[in-house]
């Protein structure tokens, strides 16, 4: 069983958002909605200025307050590679998973269930990288099993330094960025 | 005038001989598209070339149940490999945008007011050439001139040339490149082109004066630069904003804006005083060397850190990193160089840093791009022309070589100078926004007897016009065959992927149509495009099915480096590489450059520096849909210290008033750390004012219109444009 | 690296998440208000019933369920509209959740409208039975075994505090909201419900003994509030940074006003004090201090559910 994962190199990102438009055009995520976006974070003072720049989704986390606080059921672990997803048929709409999430990385849809990034399961299913990896002009990002220690993510992972985001909020996220 | 670029423009057309052989076998049949798509579950792939900026990345348009999907980078083509900018990605939005022109217009009042009646494409036909007629009655047909941006006007070129025009130019050149064009040319007898024969991808040391890569998103110069970025090369920027390319650099070089060339001067003096540069490639194939030498010896550090504030310590540093890795250093010569006025000759002094490093043709610095060569094609010859282009008048710039002069053309307008315009055909160009001194554009363009525009939204420029004709977006439409000098040689196709939504035609159909009213039948003697593309591409042995499959051929590949077979030349008149510019100095410049002081902002001004965002492409993507809702407006770079002094926080909007009492739009202030305190800064392409466009309608603040001084390059005429001051208006 | 000047931006925009998280409007504080009082009722109620002392809390025992049940039902409602696919809403009933409180809560409501119903027919009101006459029948078999009222009693009180503690926990499940992550939540909230409950009664009851005994029993449940909410604040300030950051909305923040004044001040301290007084005969009973408490819980809800979705883990909002 593969667990997936995403690796993505700060040091190549540019900010330029191509992730975050293949995701709305692949995936029709309407306009005013993100299921991905750009954190770029800042330290110093002129011209001394240290900068990350992040592309951000959810992290498909190994553990995950979205799910657990679930009343339907709606909001699940796919059983192929561990990825958090959404039944449209079966969410309420109560939102309870929109507020469990640390990360803020789910929405509501206007046509009313939750929704966030799949990890383009229906991509990677036919063998293909997300839409957003697979459109990155920097190469920046990876996608790939972390379970597997000879995958490109994995050994990335061991070679280089990495950090998550909020790792005090307890959710263990699967996207790993390299600094 | 010199012949610099000529030379270079004649070995291209050689090979139109075998023309009439093929033709005879073309006629043929012209298969339809959808034999040539991939079609799977109601899918079809179709591949085409990009049109949000003139890079023209390959694409894949995919279409499912006949309604375009998404759009991406074609695996095979060698610019985008596989992989479009954000803006390419975007593309969609062009097709789907609801405020696209829908039908040919004609002005109902005064010009600028923005009140048409909608016609018919014949009687908007009729109107033109009706027009053009009679100012080719009265006036002859140069009084006609053409303004065509990007790689749709190549029928619209071929028409006003068949119309007898000779006056047909671009903001590409005085706006944009062309001060960098020259400075190369007078060096190394050669430009540095579009796109850019950067050697991006294998540079040790990649040094970026200005040119804020991973925000200007030119896709294949992204890739490369991440990948080298990746190979661990060492990066030197000098801006006086710290960009996204300066937060991926080893040194960064906070510079006060208009200071370069003191920068470079000192650069190259450490080098020669040092003996740090490439002696080997100098005496082998540089001229002049121990005048330059002499002269640039005497700017040391310690002098140009009084002009750019740059500590000396860090200017030698950054000079020896340089050399560390030459020849594989790359001076990245920019793209948009009109900057101050004196850009041309900072461009020569950036072409001859490159020259110290020995990387002209070689590996890691610049490369010997090679296009693959397809005949044109066979058209009977043009009407010779009556009078020379008037952008120019009498070499007033001499150094003005490749392409005419835009605001050469605007001045001859309102002037009637040397000879009169009485019409502007313009095509994919916002002059509006393009040009600097709006008000000199304005006052042109009240001269003409006809202004006929070309675009595919309501745009500014389209707001002044006679008669709009609405163009078909590029995913609907066929064009001209893109064989862009590159590192290999390619050809691509632009074939349509969907249908117009409304009365929209393509660039080719308006051509020619207006052409058979205009009595040039003769200059179109294709039935349609797809005939047209087929003869050019038997010419070159090939054949539209083949090239509709996949998109792209590939020629031959071809060795790109001096020290892989590319024979060295230099179309200079030396023959070398100019380290010393006798021509310069004929025409009395300065034959190695010199430091020019620019003006400084007075006190309580800032100088306004602009330019681009991943997400837009200058003012023609803000009413597309998807790249509107990552961006609708742009912001006021205002340095953190200098935002508390003025008591304005990140979010607030302010207006900006410029030395001349220009006041912009509101625009939202973006209080930051990451600029100079002495300017401040803006995306290009905002603040728009096509009341038709309500979507992009006062979005922001536009610098054009704050750009309302400009520097003249007294070398080529380029329009140097950030050497306006804006101070802050907090009451909104 | 340097942990000052720090800027970050975001491109997202999605909707009622961003710059600032405001999923829950005003739906969501309106039925845990309405939740946590009718638990509060059901407990109190409950008591009465077990300790056999409902014969005098005429109030308490019967009118409050029949209240109850309207005031759970306009809670529900609420909720309802909340639901943003609401055609779907019977999917909370076709699987139960384990780890989700928001499953829990859905289940407790159906058991709480028969504890509700059962405690009603103990004695049903005289509209009831003019609609159904049987009822008397009904209520007079049930009086007959004190043993079931005792154990409806227990019912309600069971039900009631697990209803008032859901309402609590519902927030404080959330680790990603520091300011609703405290395992005291569930007390508050309990704790604000009696009160509001106590002083519904303590309202409407028309025998004055009940009705002191409930403003006493107010009073209570008032100091035990406030106890909580210093304990919750303790605990927030010597925790980790976005804990303390979430507790200083509240105390010093954007929140501080209405926190301070209408929680703090109007919602509790003085409707306190004016009781106190009241009960020690030293002023008149009025309903000036029940309502106070009553709206102060209403409030108490609103801050909590608004601030607490402000609260981040990030410490630094994104401009
Ligand atoms: N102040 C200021 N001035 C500048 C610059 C700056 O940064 N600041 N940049 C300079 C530079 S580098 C350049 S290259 C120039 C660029 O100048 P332009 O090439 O004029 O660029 P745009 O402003 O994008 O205008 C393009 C126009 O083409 C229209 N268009 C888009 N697609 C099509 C199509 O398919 N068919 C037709 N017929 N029309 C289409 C658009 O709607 C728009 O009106 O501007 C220069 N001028
Ligand atoms: N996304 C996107 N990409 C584009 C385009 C687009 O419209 N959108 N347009 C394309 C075109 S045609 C062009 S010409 C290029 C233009 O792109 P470039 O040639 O890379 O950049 P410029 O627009 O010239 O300059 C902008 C940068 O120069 C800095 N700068 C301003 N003044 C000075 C100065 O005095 N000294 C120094 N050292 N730096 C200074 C600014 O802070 C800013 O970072 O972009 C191309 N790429
Ligand atoms: S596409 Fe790649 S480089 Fe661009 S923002 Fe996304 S991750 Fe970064
Ligand atoms: S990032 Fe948020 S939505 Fe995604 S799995 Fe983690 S907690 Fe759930
Ligand atoms: S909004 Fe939908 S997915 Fe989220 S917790 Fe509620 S029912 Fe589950
Ligand atoms: S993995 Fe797919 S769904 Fe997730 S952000 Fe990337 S493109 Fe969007
Ligand atoms: S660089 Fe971007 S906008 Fe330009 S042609 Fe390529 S994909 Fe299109
Ligand atoms: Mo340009």
């Amino acid at each position: 069983m593969p667990r997936y994962g995403m690796v993505i190199d700060t040091r190549k990102c540019v900010g330029c958002q191509d992730c975050v438009i293949a995701c709305k055009t692949e995936n029709n995520v309407p306009v005013g909605y993100n299921r991905d976006w750009i954190v770029t974070e800042s330290h110093g003072k002129y011209p001394n200025i240290q900068m990350e720049i992040r592309t951000e989704r959810c992290n498909h986390c190994s553990e995950t307050p979205c799910v657990s606080c679930c009343p339907t059921g709606a909001s699940h672990i796919h059983d192929v590679g561990g990825v958090v997803l959404i039944t449209h048929e079966v969410c309420i709409g109560c939102k309870a998973c929109v507020q469990a999430c640390p990360y803020d990385a789910r929405f509501i849809h206007p046509d009313g269930y939750a929704d966030k990034c799949t990890f383009c399961i229906h991509r990677v299913e036919e063998g293909l990288k997300p839409a957003c990896v697979e459109v990155c002009p920097t190469y920046c990002m990876y996608f790939g099993d972390l379970d597997d220690p000879n995958s490109e993510v994995s050994i990335l992972l061991q070679s280089r330094k990495w950090h998550v985001n909020l790792p005090d909020a307890g959710t263990q996220p699967n996207i790993f960025y390299l600094t | 005038m010199n012949s610099l670029s000529r030379r270079k423009f004649l070995k291209i057309s050689g090979a139109t001989i075998a023309t009439a052989a093929v033709l005879a076998s073309s006629a043929k049949s012209i298969v339809n598209a959808a034999e040539n798509v991939t079609k799977k579950n109601g899918l079809q792939i179709i591949p085409s070339y990009c049109d949000l900026c003139f890079w023209k990345c390959g694409l894949l348009a995919y279409v499912k149940d006949g309604k375009l999907w998404k759009v991406e980078g074609n695996p095979k083509d060698p610019l985008s490999n596989g992989r479009l900018c954000p803006r390419g990605t975007g593309g969609v939005g062009a097709h789907y945008d609801t405020e696209r022109l829908k039908s040919p217009l004609i002005r109902k009042n005064l010009r600028g007011e923005e009140k048409w009646v909608e016609v018919t494409w014949n009687e908007a036909f009729d109107y033109i050439a009706d027009k053009m007629n009679k100012m080719k009655a009265t006036y002859g047909p140069e009084a006609m001139a053409l303004f065509s941006h990007g790689i749709g006007g190549n029928f619209i070129k071929h028409l006003l040339r068949a119309f007898g025009s000779p006056n047909e130019t671009a903001p590409s050149f005085a706006q944009c490149r062309g001060p960098r064009e020259v400075g190369f040319e007078l060096t190394f007898g050669d430009v540095v082109g579009s796109p850019e024969r950067t050697d991006i991808e294998n540079a040790k040391c990649i040094v970026l004066i200005g040119s804020h890569l991973g925000e200007n998103m030119h896709n294949t110069q992204v890739q490369e630069f991440s990948h080298a970025v990746e190979k661990g090369a060492s990066i030197i920027v000098v801006d006086p904003r710290f960009s996204v390319a300066a937060s991926k650099a080893k040194y960064y070089l906070p510079i006060k804006p208009g200071t370069d060339m003191a920068l470079l001067l000192a650069w190259m003096s450490v080098i020669v005083n040092e003996k740090l540069y490439d002696a080997d490639y100098i005496s082998k194939y540089g001229n002049g060397f121990e005048q330059f030498a002499a002269e640039v010896s005497q700017y040391t550090p310690e002098w140009a850190y009084i002009e750019t504030g740059i500590d000396p310590e860090l200017i030698r540093e950054t000079a020896r990193e340089m050399v560390r890795y030459k020849p594989a250093t790359l001076i990245h010569p920019g793209r948009h160089a009109t900057w101050y006025g004196d850009d041309a000759q900072r461009s020569r002094a950036i072409a001859l840093l490159n020259a110290l490093m020995g990387s002209w043709g070689r590996k890691g610095g610049f490369y010997v791009p090679y296009s693959y060569s397809i005949p044109k094609y066979p058209y009977p010859s043009y009407p010779e022309l009556m009078k020379e282009p008037l952008d120019n008048p009498n070499g007033k710039y001499p150094f003005a070589t490749g392409e005419q002069i835009s605001t050469g053309i605007r001045e001859a307008t309102i002037t009637g100078q040397p000879y009169p315009i009485k019409g502007w055909f313009i095509y994919g160009t916002n002059l509006m926004q393009a040009l600097p001194n709006r008000d000199e554009t304005i006052k042109a363009l009240q001269n003409l007897d006809l202004m006929v525009v070309v675009d595919v939204i309501p745009s500014e420029i389209a707001g002044w016009a006679d008669v709009v004709l609405p163009e078909s977006v590029y995913l609907e439409r066929y064009d001209d065959l893109n064989a862009s000098p590159f590192r290999e040689g390619f050809v691509g196709i632009r074939q349509p992927a969907v249908e117009e939504p409304n009365d929209q035609k393509p660039n080719w159909w308006m051509a020619k149509k207006l052409g058979e009213k205009l009595g040039l039948g003769a200059y179109f003697p294709w039935k349609d495009i797809e005939e047209y593309l087929d003869i050019r591409l038997k010419l070159a042995g090939h054949s539209l099915t083949e090239i509709k499959k996949e998109g792209i051929i590939k020629g031959p590949k071809k060795p790109i480096y001096y020290d892989n077979g590319v024979e060295p030349e230099f179309l200079t008149p030396s023959g070398k590489i100019e380290f010393y510019s006798t021509q310069l100095a004929k025409a009395g410049f300065d034959p190695v450059p010199r430091y020019t002081k620019h003006p400084e902002p007075p006190v309580g001004y800032f100088r306004l520096l602009y330019g681009r965002a991943p997400v837009h492409t200058f003012s023609k993507t803000q009413s597309n849909p998807i790249l509107a809702d990552l961006m609708s407006e742009n912001e006021i770079w205002v340095n953190a210290d200098l935002a508390e002094k003025y008591g304005m926080k990140t979010g607030d909007r302010i207006k900006l008033k410029n030395q001349d009492g220009v006041i912009s739009d509101p625009i939202k202030v973006r209080a930051t750390e990451r600029i100079r305190q002495d300017c401040v800064y803006m995306v290009h392409g905002f603040g728009q004012k096509s009341r038709q466009l309500r979507s992009t309608y006062k979005k922001g603040a536009s610098d054009a219109e704050l750009v309302t001084k400009y520097n003249t390059d007294p070398l080529m005429g380029g329009t140097a444009m950030n050497v306006n001051f804006v101070t802050f208006e907090m009451e909104v | 690296m340097m942990n000052d000047l720090l800027e970050l931006t975001t491109t997202r925009h999605n909707p009622h998440v961003d710059p600032i998280m405001a999923m829950w409007e005003w739906q969501i504080p309106v039925y845990l208000f309405l939740g946590g009082m009718v638990a509060g009722m059901m407990i109190i109620a409950g008591y009465f019933l077990f300790s056999g002392r409902h014969k005098e809390s005429n109030c308490a025992c019967f009118s409050i369920p029949t209240i109850s049940i309207v005031l759970l039902s306009l809670g529900m409602f609420a909720l309802f509209l909340d639901l943003s696919h609401k055609l779907y809403v019977w999917r909370l009933y076709t699987t139960f959740q384990f780890k989700s409180p928001m499953s829990w809560g859905a289940w407790i409501l159906i058991l709480v409208y028969p504890a509700l119903i059962a405690n009603i027919l103990i004695r049903p009101s005289a509209w009831m039975l003019k609609i159904y006459p049987k009822l008397t029948e009904y209520a007079g078999r049930l009086n007959q075994h004190p043993f079931l009222i005792k154990n409806i009693g227990i019912l309600n009180m069971i039900l009631g505090l697990m209803l008032g503690a859901y309402t609590g926990v519902l927030l404080s499940s959330m680790g990603s909201r520091p300011l609703w992550n405290t395992s005291l939540l569930w007390v508050l909230f309990l704790v604000s419900g009696l009160s509001a409950a106590a002083a519904f009664v303590h309202l409407f009851a028309k025998n004055k003994a009940e009705s002191e005994l409930l403003a006493k029993a107010d009073n209570g449940f008032l100091v035990i509030e406030l106890f909580v909410l210093v304990m919750i604040f303790l605990g927030f300030l010597s925790s980790a940074r976005p804990h303390i950051e979430a507790a200083q909305l509240l105390l010093t923040g954007a929140y501080a006003p209405v926190f301070w004044v209408f929680v703090i001040g109007l919602g509790i301290v003085i409707p306190l004090i004016i009781q106190l007084l009241a009960v020690n005969h030293k002023i008149r009973h009025t309903a000036i201090a029940p309502i106070m408490v009553i709206v102060g819980g209403l409030i108490l809800r609103f801050v909590i559910v608004s601030a607490g979705q402000y609260s981040h883990w990030f410490n630094a909002h994104f401009h």
